[in-house]
């Protein structure tokens, strides 16, 4: 009798160490799917933005026949409401239960930074197609985060130096109050050399911009750099054009907030707008005309950077899968197949620094009225070369 | 410089208070006659908004889609009324407010079903989207005019309806004692649905005359359903004159609280705390100021129940 409790947890022991040994002993075995959670805001006047990152995703995986990487794909699609609480616990459930290969598809840096622990710590690689918040590119920089899209600094800094570049001096700021708005503000500072003659954090909700015009009036800067993503951005355009500043100056704003979103939004009042972007969607080159014109087949809408976003993570994914032969538990070749990112990014040229940030090329655009009549952005030329974010000598990930 | 300053500020707190108005009108009538809740209120506005944005589109002019918007968003009213919150006028506040807000959400969900997430496009007609010279130097957006000018003809309009028309007078009655004014022969159930419609319509106005300068999306109607419960408790729940006031109060000290509170602290503590802290306190200003209303006149500022 005294044995017996005994005998059974040995025979437990003896079988979990043969199990283990053959683990131990079987190379990580090919999968014969791929899962990616896309986690994005599809709800709320962000919705916008994250409807153009799934929809940019999926092309890429019904391009290739529902495949990527040569693996069937499934992508469970997911709202975060643009909350962090609602982000965390929905990444945890597809973490967990659905077991997802790769996350994606969040926009806002909040969320980003909400959802960003429990995915790293299940060693799940994240592939952002929006958020890129300077954290992650400096000291808390991890292994598993690779950003598709751009570091929040970059299209800001592009900005600040197209602005001195033609010679404005005062310069009046507008960004939302959060960590995001905060980047910017910092990345235009960064190359921006004349004035500033004002600078206000709004709250992220506003909608009438009434007091900051009135500001704007009695400042008299020469020209005025937003950044007020989605809803934000088209109604400050709209009243800035109403209130008749742009006549006494002149505006600019990234690539966010001069897009196809905010310009079907706002329509007429938008030529003229000078916005920068690390892709547009007349760039020359083959990934990014097939892009293009199977996006306008399939959704009857020019795409935007958030759509060539979602695209390009959907494709860098491709490649890590085709790279490891569809052996994604081995974590080791997976982020070297991501770091390697052997894929026709829309863009021309992509490839990761060291913190897995892109090093990459922005251009600046202007909203014209095209050959067709359409009101859309023309690429006038390139502000930055291969360039790099401010925070990669903060960022100590350990070499593979 | 100021002067135009303060003077830019004065007009947009009189369009803010006059389109709030609007929406407190309806809300302080079917509150103060019905006793009823009723948080669908700010959906009746974004449906309104969404119905002059379609019927814009469809038209081609912002007058016939603002007219279609309005009779659409009345006869929308009227029937929500006749279908779902007749039935609840009997009962307690709570199950009025667990009701109207399934409205609520059902219609968010109808609209986004109908129209997507993405913000709608409503421009102003092409004729006052530019500014206006008032003063020598001063430029004030000609559209911000015309909802002023609108505002002001739908608030006299609403005076004469219920100080100079029979309905009116039931009106008043209702919202003074509804058991009073049944007794004596009004018709209620069909003044109720009028009512609504009316207030429907109005919701309709202000949603088709803000679209342009705000946004038309989803979710539209929750913000500024708080703020016009605001002005009708400072007003005083039931009575048109006070919503009228509370709203013009509403909309000046939260235009001016907007203004100049960032810019002082601004210059005080630099831009960052201006960020953060002068939009907090800016609206905690009117919360301060519905708190003051209520410490010396616990019935609003025109109660209009005995």
């Amino acid at each position: 009798m005294n044995a017996a409790p005994v005998r059974f947890p040995l025979r437990l022991l003896l079988c979990a160490a043969a199990a283990g040994l053959i683990g131990l002993s079987t190379p990580a075995l090919a999968a014969d799917a791929v899962k990616i959670g896309l986690l994005s805001t599809l709800s709320g006047p962000g919705a916008g933005l994250g409807i153009d990152i799934r929809d940019g995703f999926q092309l890429a995986v019904k391009l290739n026949g529902g495949k990527l990487g040569g693996l069937p794909t499934e992508v469970v699609v997911a709202d975060d409401q643009a909350s962090p609480d609602v982000g965390r616990q929905t990444a945890d459930r597809l973490v967990k239960r659905d077991k997802v290969d790769f996350m994606t598809g969040i926009v806002f840096s909040n969320v980003m930074l909400a959802v960003g622990a429990p995915t790293f710590a299940s060693k799940t690689f994240y592939i952002s197609a929006n958020a890129g918040p300077s954290q992650y590119a400096g000291e808390q920089c991890n292994p598993f985060f690779f950003s598709a899209s751009y570091q929040n600094d970059n299209m800001h800094e592009a900005v600040g130096k197209t602005v001195t570049d033609k010679g404005f001096k005062r310069v009046a700021l507008i960004a939302p109050n959060y960590p995001a708005g905060k980047d910017a503000l910092t990345g235009f500072k960064r190359f921006f050399k004349g004035e500033v003659v004002s600078e206000s954090y709004t709250p992220l909700n506003l909608l009438d911009y009434g007091a900051e015009l009135s500001k704007l009036r009695a400042a008299k800067p020469d020209a005025v750099y937003i950044f007020l993503p989605g809803g934000l951005g088209i109604n400050f355009i709209k009243q800035f054009v109403g209130a008749g500043l742009s006549k006494d100056m002149t505006l600019f704003g990234p690539g966010f907030s001069g897009d196809e979103d905010v310009i079907k939004a706002v329509g007429e009042p938008m030529l003229g707008m000078f916005n920068t972007s690390q892709w547009a969607h007349d760039l020359d080159n083959a990934a990014n005309k097939k892009f293009v014109t199977a996006f306008e087949k399939e959704y009857g809408r020019l795409p935007t950077l958030y759509a060539a976003q979602g695209y390009d993570a959907a494709q860098l994914i491709g490649a890590a899968v085709r790279d490891t032969k569809g052996k994604l538990d081995d974590k080791a070749a997976v982020r070297k197949a991501l770091e390697a990112a052997k894929f026709d990014s829309v863009r021309g040229s992509f490839k990761f620094n060291s913190n897995h940030f892109p090093v990459q090329d922005y251009y600046l655009r202007v909203i014209i009225k095209d050959s067709k009549g359409r009101i859309t952005n023309r690429t006038l030329g390139t502000v930055f070369k291969n360039h790099a974010d401010a925070y990669v000598g903060n960022c100590k990930i350990p070499a593979n | 410089m100021t002067g135009i300053l303060i003077l830019e500020q004065a007009l947009n707190g009189l369009q803010f208070g006059l389109m709030l108005f609007l929406l407190a009108a309806g809300l302080t009538l079917v509150f103060g006659i019905m006793d009823m809740i009723n948080l669908a209120h700010g959906s009746l506005y974004m449906v309104g908004a969404y119905l002059v944005a379609a019927a814009t589109a469809a038209s081609g002019s912002f007058w016939v889609g603002l007219g279609a918007g309005i009779v659409g968003a009345a006869l929308f009213g009227v029937l929500l009324e006749l279908s779902v919150l007749r039935r609840l006028y009997a009962r307690d506040h709570l199950s009025q407010v667990l009701g109207t807000f399934a409205i609520l959400l059902m219609c968010n969900e109808a609209v986004r079903f109908i129209w997507g997430s993405q913000p709608v496009l409503l421009s102003p007609p092409e004729s006052l989207a530019g500014p206006v010279e008032l003063l020598p130097g001063f430029y004030y957006p000609a559209y911000r005019l015309l909802i002023i000018g609108v505002g002001l003809a739908v608030a006299l309009g609403l005076w004469a309806l219920i100080t100079r028309t029979r309905i009116g007078m039931q009106v008043r009655a209702g919202a003074s004692n509804r058991e009073m004014a049944l007794a004596m022969g009004v018709p209620v159930r069909a003044l109720f649905t009028a009512l609504f419609g009316l207030g429907a319509a109005l919701c309709a106005v202000a949603g088709g005359m803000l679209g342009p300068l705000l946004a038309v999306q989803v979710g539209m109607g929750e913000s500024i359903l708080i703020l016009a419960f605001v002005v009708i408790v400072i007003g005083g729940i039931g009575s048109v004159r006070g919503a009228l006031l509370g709203a013009l109060l509403v909309g000046v000290v939260d235009t001016a609280g907007r203004t100049l509170i960032p810019m002082v602290f601004e210059s005080l503590f630099g831009p960052e705390v201006a960020g953060n802290a002068g939009p907090a306190v800016a609206s905690i200003l009117i919360y301060v100021l519905m708190a003051a209303v209520l410490f010396f006149k616990p019935q609003g500022l025109f109660p209009s129940h005995g």
